[in-house]
């Protein structure tokens, strides 16, 4: 983070300011990608008029960083009036997710002239076998990177994004270097979401620890391996930390209109169909109480060794029973990391087993029969 | 000597956290924050007002200093924001764009 960025995050903190925020226009989807946590069903989403409502409420509030996301954005008509609103309009930075199969040269010269930040599309494998048959979509591996070589023309900023699961295991290193082919970015996230129903059968399909423990010891991919590897003394400064930015300095709006602490935080903190978005920010009891929490605040994280260098998400601790309680995937990333088991990993091999229940029985059950 | 306008480049990004101006600018992503004098540049740069007019209507009302030499100093000044691509300058009016934001 550069300091000056550093800087307007401090003072949005300190101002109680949502500097960024995603919006999801929508969760309908043109593709079916077998991992996606979203029920793609319309239940009512926003107008044109009520998104452009809360667009500029949240101008107002200070949103600076805008990420349009959804669901597939491009299957909403009035995407581009939307678009052109937020940027020429309100000024805000966008950043838009999508899986661009919809975007042909029209569109990619459209987004260059409205002026998007940058542009991330889903990309699973550089072979059309292993990709299409994630989205369940024949031919959608060729139609996005069709389009990504559209926007890279227009000289827009695209990066790929590649979740990793059983499915594209042998494939990131393909798709690394189909970006680079490219001459754009990529990501890669060992991360499966449960199901905003709090349905977590898809987590089935993330990565074991071997891999993860594999992936996390290549250069190329986490930089200083000793480094990324180490485990960071757990101190007072650590301990009054916060989090991570969900509520603090971010916020994520449904395409209903509610308002979360992040796409991966289901915790419901109002709707902007009843209520300002300014004041959920910052007077929903829910909002206020996800603030307030700091790492020694934790249950189980405030004692362990990797408190200060885990990716703990507390929305995937939520969504686990407690928003502060551990991340069970993210302790398996600690571990995978280090080597050194987390606290809740530790506690868990304690507890006794859950199928072998063994009792004392009463002493008159025990007591030998009398004749 | 011909006037100057100055309109606001539409492809960066702006807005005012806690009274100062933040941009993005739209060619690398580079953040600025802009200092009072050239926040007031950024909202009062419409493309329709000259420069002169800018300077006597809102910068020698706000800072103790001659009108000769604030224009010359703001012209310094919108010349280096227009180097980074936030502002843009004519010795013609603007076209109208569609933002804003100046209030933001």
């Amino acid at each position: 983070m550069s300091s000056l960025m550093a800087e307007m995050t401090e003072r949005a903190l300190a101002r109680n300011i949502p500097l960024s925020v995603q919006l999801d226009l929508t969760y309908r989807c043109n593709e079916r990608c077998v991992h996606c946590y979203l029920d793609h069903d319309d239940h009512g989403e926003m107008t044109t008029a009520e998104i452009k409502h809360l667009l500029a409420e949240m101008a107002d509030a200070g949103v600076f960083f805008l990420t349009l996301s959804g669901g597939e954005i491009f299957l909403r008509k009035d995407f581009f009036e939307i678009l052109e609103y937020a940027r020429l309009d309100l000024n805000f930075s966008v950043k838009l997710k999508t899986n661009a199969i919809m975007i042909h040269e029209r569109e990619a010269a459209r987004l260059r002239d409205i002026g998007v930040e940058s542009i991330q599309i889903s990309i699973y494998s550089h072979r059309p076998e292993v990709h299409d048959a994630i989205t369940l979509v024949p031919g959608s591996l060729r139609r996005s990177l069709d389009a990504a070589r559209f926007l890279k023309s227009q000289g827009l900023r695209v990066t790929l994004a590649n979740v990793l699961m059983h499915q594209n295991l042998g494939d990131y290193q393909g798709v690394r270097a189909l970006a680079q082919e490219l001459g754009i970015e990529s990501t890669l996230d060992p991360t499966i979401t449960p199901m905003m129903d709090g349905d977590r059968s898809i987590l089935s399909m993330g990565v074991g620890l071997d891999t993860l423990r594999g992936l996390f010891r290549q250069e190329e991919l986490v930089g200083d391996v000793d480094e990324f590897c180490a485990i960071a003394p757990l101190d007072e400064d650590a301990l009054s930390a916060r989090p991570c930015s969900a509520g603090h300095s971010a916020c994520y709006v449904s395409p209903y209109g509610d308002v979360f602490p992040c796409v991966q935080f289901p915790l419901p903190t109002g709707n902007v169909r009843k209520q300002r978005f300014v004041d959920i920010w910052r007077h929903s009891d829910q909002m206020n109480e996800v603030r307030s929490i700091r790492l020694k605040d934790l249950t189980s994280c405030s004692s362990c060794v990797h408190g200060t260098s885990c990716t703990r998400c507390p929305g995937l601790a939520y969504m686990e029973g407690n928003m502060r309680g551990p991340s069970s995937q993210d302790c398996e990333k600690s571990f995978a990391r280090t080597g050194v088991p987390s606290a809740n990993m530790l506690a868990k091999k304690r507890a006794p087993a859950n199928l072998v229940q063994i009792r004392v029985l009463p002493a008159a059950v025990n007591a030998p029969a009398s004749a | 000597m011909s006037r100057l306008y100055i309109g606001r480049n539409p492809r960066v990004a702006a807005r005012s956290i806690d009274g100062e101006m933040m941009i993005m600018s739209g060619r690398d992503s580079t953040l600025f924050t802009l200092n009072k004098t050239a926040t007031i540049l950024w909202q009062a740069a419409d493309g329709a007002t000259p420069l002169d007019q800018i300077v006597d209507q809102k910068i020698c009302t706000e800072f103790e200093v001659s009108s000769a030499d604030a224009l010359k100093d703001a012209e310094t000044l919108a010349r280096e924001l227009a180097s980074h691509e936030i502002l843009e300058i004519s010795e013609q009016p603007i076209a109208a764009r569609r933002s804003s934001g100046e209030s933001r």
